[in-house]
């Protein structure tokens, strides 16, 4: 089975955000929640670079781990996943995260944030696939389809990576070579640390 | 149209001159696209502790500008292995020494038993003042102890599902009943204060055990004896900084730093920790530990020989402003 992941080529990156928007636009994401976002680094200086972020599916996930209700999983594929059934919207997902990823519908009513939202590998959620439950709570389930992230499908200058591990890190590893620099597999390490290959 | 097209040129030579001239020396200065890019590897080496790798967006979410926070780790390790350590050994432990406290001292009695008369001690106000904190204090810290436990402990007992709707109802407690908790808290403090400011007699008190280990010593006290100020101070400073910490996660928002966040979390869980072992021991002596101790807060009534044994000077003070029947047990009623 693969090991799905993410891969953001930084150096092909331009900062367009079509990533962002088109995942917003496939699962209908509430306004105020951003399951990908576009962060530069060194903004304005020579050799910026832009990282496409979202949910990296870590090994060993530590959303996963701090949950007072175990509300995460992992799905065959290495996708980490969440029920909105069980989750309780306390935020500590979003502590451990290191990447930022999980996001609440709610602003500051006493803490009341709702129910955790988060990038999904466009493999929705606990209910049937492609069902309208599904749907309403974790939006399209593209890899049901056997379609992959609409974020990395679309990625005008292939920057944003998604499919199994090895192969997409292969890919980065030709580019590198060829072109003879490369900024790094960004999160990687943080994300996959204990398995470089898994 | 010759003459335009003409012109044309003319204009893109004189671009092209204007490049040839001005930018190879700008450009030799010092910008070299791939060498001096920003490598990941640097980012995260250069890392001070707690750190974060930010960047600018373009949303409005501040917090997103974050893009790698590896002290999410170190917050895992200590919500999964330090805290179930820290709250282990304070509350069971505590638990344990009250169980070898009530074996070894026993229950502690009025020596001079009861003298069937009863001097006031805290009156309606300051009794509901206290159940409203202690009432909220109990359901905040169940509640809390079921967000830092219950998965490993109650979850096997129920299922997922149904600890999951539990747990919902115990977040949705403990974020209201913060509220009455902290105006608890703050009449507590306005009441009591000025019977809770340390003194010389709390020095002896403590120098003679309290009265609690040796049998039938009892070291003179005000209203509050050293141990009561102490619970008091407690409960000041640990309800401040646990309202403090827990405003912050009620309302995210406001520090929108996710490394102050992680600091308040772990703030709030471990002065949480130690803050119910010391109730455990405050609840322990105003109830099994000591015989008498409950009425103070159960009717607000005490009895003489019990506020004379624990608190003589108070009785002493009660007397002399005629608020507390005196020596031969006529009951002096109150004037209001």
């Amino acid at each position: 089975m693969a090991r799905v992941k993410f891969l953001c080529d930084a150096d092909r990156c331009i900062e367009c955000n079509a990533c962002v928007t088109a995942c917003k636009n496939e699962h209908e994401v509430p306004w105020g929640i951003n399951r990908r976002r576009v962060v530069t680094i060194n903004d304005g200086k020579p050799g910026e670079r832009s990282v496409s972020m979202a949910c990296m599916h870590c090994t060993d996930a530590p959303c996963a781990a701090v949950c007072p209700v175990s509300c995460f999983y992992t799905t065959a594929d290495g996708v980490v996943l969440h029920s909105k059934d069980l989750c309780i919207g306390c935020g500590y997902c979003f502590y451990a995260c290191p990447f930022g990823a999980p996001q609440y519908p709610k602003v500051g009513n006493f803490g009341s944030r709702g129910k955790m939202d988060k990038c999904t590998y466009c493999a929705g959620g606990p209910e049937a696939d492609s069902s309208p439950a599904e749907y309403a709570k974790y939006g399209a389930n593209r890899l049901a389809e056997g379609k992959l992230p609409i974020c990395a499908e679309m990625c005008s200058t292939k920057s944003l990576l998604a499919g199994d591990g090895a192969i997409i890190a292969e890919i980065y590893k030709e580019r590198v070579m060829k072109r003879g620099y490369g900024s790094g597999m960004w999160g990687w390490k943080t994300a996959y640390a204990d398995s470089p290959t898994g | 149209m010759p003459s335009s097209l003409s012109h044309l040129r003319a204009l893109c030579a004189a671009i092209a001159l204007l490049f040839v001239f001005a930018h190879p020396a700008a450009a030799q200065l010092t910008f070299k696209p791939t060498a001096e890019a920003v490598q990941e590897d640097k980012l995260l080496n250069a890392l001070k502790e707690g750190d974060k790798i930010t960047g600018r967006i373009s949303i409005p979410d501040t917090m997103a500008s974050s893009l790698i926070q590896p002290a999410g780790r170190d917050w895992r390790d200590f919500q999964r292995s330090k805290l179930p350590i820290i709250g282990g050994v304070a509350i069971l432990g505590m638990i344990a020494l009250l169980a070898i406290f009530l074996m070894v001292r026993g229950r502690i009695r009025v020596d001079h038993g009861f003298s069937g008369t009863k001097i006031l001690r805290f009156a309606s106000f300051e009794r509901f003042t206290h159940w409203l904190t202690a009432s909220c204090f109990v359901v905040l810290a169940l509640s809390g102890l079921n967000i830092s436990f219950g998965r490993v402990l109650i979850m096997p007992l129920f299922g997922a599902q149904a600890f999951a709707t539990m747990s919902g109802w115990a977040k949705i407690a403990h974020d209201y009943l913060a509220f009455p908790f902290m105006l608890g808290l703050a009449i507590m403090f306005l009441i009591w204060i000025k019977d809770n400011i340390p003194g010389k007699l709390d020095w002896q008190w403590i120098k003679q055990g309290g009265g609690i280990l040796p049998n039938g010593k009892h070291p003179p006290a005000k209203r509050f004896n050293a141990g009561q100020k102490g619970i008091f101070w407690i409960v000041i400073i640990g309800g401040v900084l646990m309202s403090v910490s827990g405003w912050f996660m009620l309302f995210p928002y406001l520090p929108a730093n996710v490394t102050a966040l992680q600091f308040w979390t772990v703030i709030h869980a471990v002065i949480a920790m130690l803050f119910i072992a010391v109730m455990l021991a405050h609840i322990y002596i105003g109830s099994v530990g000591m015989e008498g101790a409950f009425d103070a807060m159960g009717t607000g009534e005490v009895d003489l020989n019990w506020a004379k044994e624990h608190h003589a000077l108070w009785v002493a003070e009660e007397q002399a402003k005629g608020r507390a029947p005196s020596k031969d047990g006529t009951h002096a009623v109150a004037a209001e």
